[in-house]
């Protein structure tokens, strides 16, 4: 009797998971076919990326998605859905490492049957994701990853697109409101998490400076591992030297731990902090950061996109729905959809006709569309990566309010390598042709 | 000279914070051999506990900043009591004389559970509760500003390991506690009810864990997954200075935080391999760490 149990629950089992199993092919088959254009969205939902990144990114997909089948955006974008068809968001957590995010991709392509996919914040998701994109045929945009090898290792991509900015724009960008803001400061430091974004961000911040600030030395680096939290060492190694400068692409909780503890210990009051993802945190320093601290955005994102229409309604809509203002992830989620609608609508095919991946590519390709951020030029690596300017400004925080002051905004053409060049180069060879009004 | 004053007092702020995360995982260990994987939750819980309440606290301007203090303690107190007692009557009671390897897998799949808990509980977005942190100002070594906060850490942690050591040494309870971990079988055979120790072991245990993320989340973001990164640090602690051995984890934290931060002043390229290479070297001439004893194995 006991046998015979044991076998019909193993029977029952195994038939509740084969029938989970067909249901769920189903599903997305059935999905698939249910006349909605389907985008697959990744980022990340756990994990410490989650709460600066992935979280404002996928509320931003979620205000943006239902505003658009609403028909709620104004023009160019106030066409409901994508190009008329009502969109479906499958949204993902990019949590797990690269090759989970592979065998992710190829679900979201090969089983949930997506028309397009929007996604990743790391870098190495986006490199492993690039030639599978390429291999499914499946339009991809990259969202936010700014490795510069996307498309240096992808140089023939036809599916996937970028409508971020790279890192070196970040540094590059710093170094020039350097030159802008104090010309003549000489000691300069820095703290990277230690690896790969960390590294090459230094890299080129001393690269560029080394260039444009020709009397300037670096003083001290440091690299602590990635999520350590506690800087207490590294805080202390800094304020020895003296810097005037402290440079640091810090993210997240890592970066609100070491403006809060180098805050406390008086290195931000005698040196500059200069962050270039430190605007993800605006809402967060309140009296905590130092006035005059120096913060970028990644691109003209988040407290400093401009007031246009569509980033008023974006705001608006983000704000009414979170009680937040959106931060850059928000801001360049939202401009990543609104690259894909651009090129739905500008592949030339009729009315809630769902484009295919090869329509879509030619839509975007060294296209130009507007975007909550302003005007996006896909004008670098064949047409396939955004070029677009980059703003820093100073943190002010005064009766309970954060403002951005002293803000200095720079061309794209003043701070992207010309096609065909690396940064590398572009920067070693002293920015030749850069265009900086 | 200012480097070396630095990496002194560095070093002894950050080994102070390390033997308050090490101290309730080798407590643990030294009373029930459990190699608790599920101390960075414990930690975290902690953190978040204390940030929730004390940011509660400032957000309504309920009172003067001192109390503030007494909320961290209390928030640990409170969530180290109440997680531990629900973690070792509802799970680790039913797992007792399995392998000890199991154990690890066990408290690593209850770590997987707590971290996905805190995530339901707490949500992704950072926690704050910095307002102990600053209140306390901040003390000039020449060149060197030093939070008044870290100083008070150094301490609490003092403190903490003379009154474990007291607790241990000359209580009559302590001195069960000895006799449960000197030899179980004969302790149960005296009349000493083992279980009940475990329990107090474990809530103890797990309070100190709490209590260390308590202390840090004043000075830090509270995010998910700062228990995993801590975990991996006290476990060198522990390693080095004798799993089980309170001395050894005093010992293990100082040795650990002065050659970090000799490293982080003087050799930066170095800092994250210091921390392994201390744990190798002492390894290397004693396998059982620092304060550990070699003990025959029972078959």
């Amino acid at each position: 009797m006991k046998n015979n149990k044991a076998t019909f629950s193993k029977y029952l089992v195994s038939s509740a998971a084969a029938l989970a199993l067909t249901a769920g092919i189903a599903s997305g088959a059935s999905a698939a076919e249910n006349g909605k254009f389907r985008v697959g969205i990744v980022t990340f939902l756990s994990g410490a990326a989650a709460g600066p990144f992935g979280v404002p990114s996928a509320n931003a997909a979620k205000i943006l998605v239902e505003g658009l089948n609403k028909g709620e955006l104004p023009a160019p974008y106030d066409k409901m859905g994508i190009n008329g068809v009502e969109i479906e968001a499958v949204i993902i957590d990019e949590a797990g490492g690269a090759t989970k995010q592979v065998e992710e991709y190829r679900n979201l392509v090969q089983r949930q049957k997506v028309d397009a996919v929007i996604g990743y914040v790391s870098s190495g998701d986006c490199l492993a994701v690039a030639p599978v994109a390429e291999e499914l045929k499946t339009f991809t945009i990259a969202y936010d990853c700014g490795t510069p090898r996307l498309f240096a290792d992808n140089a023939g991509a036809q599916y996937m697109f970028r409508t971020g900015l790279d890192a070196s724009v970040d540094n590059i960008g710093a170094a020039r409101y350097l030159v802008a803001t104090r010309p003549d400061v000489t000691r300069l430091s820095g703290i990277q998490q230690n690896y790969s974004w960390g590294q090459d961000s230094w890299a080129d911040f001393t690269a560029a400076a080394a260039k444009l600030l020709p009397e300037s030395e670096i003083v001290e680096e440091q690299f602590p591992k990635i999520y350590q939290g506690q800087y207490g060492a590294e805080i202390s190694a800094l304020s020895v030297k003296r810097p005037e400068i402290v440079h640091s692409s810090f993210w997240g909780g890592d970066m609100e731990a070491l403006v809060l503890q180098a805050n406390a210990r008086g290195l931000l009051e005698d040196a500059t902090g200069l962050l270039t993802c430190g605007e993800a945190s605006f809402a967060t320093y309140k009296d905590q950061a130092p006035n005059g601290m120096i913060i970028g955005a990644r691109g003209p994102f988040g407290a400093f996109a401009p007031d246009n229409a569509l980033n008023t309604w974006f705001k608006g809509a983000y704000n009414a729905a979170y009680d937040l203002d959106p931060v850059y992830p928000a801001t360049k989620m939202a401009q990543a959809i609104l690259g894909l609608k651009f090129a739905a609508e500008n592949a030339g095919v009729a009315d809630k006709e769902i484009p295919t991946a090869e329509q879509l590519a030619s839509g975007i390709k060294g296209a130009t569309f507007e975007s909550v951020s302003g005007t996006v030029q896909m004008a670098r690596a064949n047409g396939h990566q955004a070029m677009q300017g980059i703003t820093y400004g100073e943190y002010h925080y005064e009766d309970d309010k954060a403002s951005i002051v002293n803000a200095v905004s720079f061309s794209g053409e003043c701070v992207t390598p010309p096609e065909g060049v690396s940064a590398a180069e572009w920067i070693a060879e002293g920015f030749p042709g850069a265009q900086c009004n | 000279m200012t480097s070396f004053l630095a990496v002194l007092i560095d070093g002894s702020i950050y080994a102070s914070w390390l033997f308050l995360v090490a101290a309730g995982l080798t407590v643990i260990y030294g009373v029930m051999r459990i190699l608790n994987m599920a101390h960075g939750s414990f930690y975290a819980i902690g953190a978040y506990s204390a940030a929730s309440l004390v940011g509660w606290y400032f957000n309504n301007g309920i009172g003067p900043a001192w109390i503030s203090y007494l909320l961290l303690v209390g928030a640990a107190l409170l969530a180290g009591l109440i997680v531990g007692v629900i973690v070792e009557r509802g799970l680790l009671r039913l797992m007792y004389g399995r392998d000890e390897i199991l154990m690890v897998i066990i408290t690593y799949a209850l770590l997987l559970i707590l971290e996905d808990t805190m995530k339901i509980v707490w949500g992704v977005s950072p926690y704050f509760a910095y307002q102990p942190y600053t209140e306390l100002g901040r003390t000039a070594f020449g060149l060197l500003k030093v939070s008044n906060y870290d100083l008070a850490l150094v301490g609490v942690s003092c403190l903490l390991g003379l009154g474990l050591w007291a607790w241990l040494e000359r209580t009559n309870q302590g001195k069960v506690l000895r006799a449960v971990i000197h030899d179980r079988e004969i302790a149960v055979a005296m009349g000493v009810n083992v279980r009940l120790m475990f329990t107090i072991t474990f809530v103890m245990g797990t309070t100190l864990g709490a209590l260390a993320g308590a202390l840090t989340a004043p000075a830090i973001s509270v995010v998910p997954g700062i228990g995993i990164e801590v975990i991996v640090l006290a476990f060198a602690v522990v390693v080095i200075g004798g799993l089980g051995s309170i001395g050894g984890a005093a010992v293990g934290a100082l040795l650990v935080g002065l050659s970090r931060a000799a490293a982080v002043h003087y050799a930066p390229e170095f800092e994250l391999f210091v921390i392994y290479g201390v744990m190798s070297l002492v390894l290397a001439f004693r396998p059982e760490g620092l304060f550990g004893r070699t003990m025959a194995r029972k078959i």
